[in-house]
């Protein structure tokens, strides 16, 4: 018991990880706002790269930027004192496509809110049915 | 990695998210948002990563937010949850 509790404990950061991923995952589905499903979809995606980032920081380790860099061509690079910086790099990568989502998402929200005056879901989908 | 500090701010990452999605005004939710965004560079900067770190600063927590402020202000602030 005190085992599996340590074994919780030492891994809290992941745990939090998937409760805000949830808590994304519950606004994309049951919340009825558009804007509130984008927020949660942003939500969802910071929680996956909170958990790659994680992944790569270590113990002890400093910022991936080589130390000594005049004349580094003469010196042996410990990789093992450095956090991994591939996680990082690949992430960059996924921020910067969640800010285009969001534009695009939030670009979409507008037209809909222009033509059916509204950007609660069900009211949208009234309209819709009494075409 | 400081293991207070950053169980602080997982802590207040969290209540911002479910206070983002929770409160019943979309300017609030926006600004929730870029709190959201600001904690989590901090997140980033305690985890050693930098370059992330000032990425979601200026990208997640600045054009972020005004997007959707500007989005607010191009609809309404009304809502029903």
């Amino acid at each position: 018991m005190t085992q599996l509790l340590s074994e919780i404990l030492t891994k809290y950061n992941y745990w939090i990880y998937i409760t805000l991923m949830m808590i994304g995952l519950y606004a994309m589905i049951a919340k009825n706002n558009l804007v509130k499903k984008i927020v949660g979809m942003n939500i969802f995606q910071t929680a996956i790269i909170l958990f790659y980032v994680s992944i790569g920081s270590k113990k002890g380790g400093t910022i991936p930027i080589i130390k000594h860099d005049h004349g580094a061509a003469s010196h042996v690079v410990h990789a093992a004192e450095y956090i991994n910086p591939l996680p990082h790099v690949l992430m960059l990568t996924a921020i910067v496509v969640s800010v285009a989502t969001l534009g695009v998402a939030l670009a979409l929200a507008i037209k809909i809110y222009h033509r059916y005056q509204s950007l609660e879901e069900d009211e949208i989908l009234a309209q819709i049915r009494e075409k | 990695m400081i293991w207070q500090l950053d169980l602080a701010i997982l802590t207040l990452v969290v209540v911002t998210a479910v206070g983002a999605i929770y409160i019943k005004d979309l300017l609030g939710t926006a600004i929730l948002f870029g709190a959201y965004s600001f904690l989590m560079c901090l997140l980033w900067s305690i985890m050693g990563a930098v370059d992330v770190a000032f990425t979601e600063a200026s990208v997640g927590a600045g054009v972020s937010t005004v997007f959707f402020v500007g989005a607010v202000f191009r609809t309404t602030r009304r809502t029903k949850d």
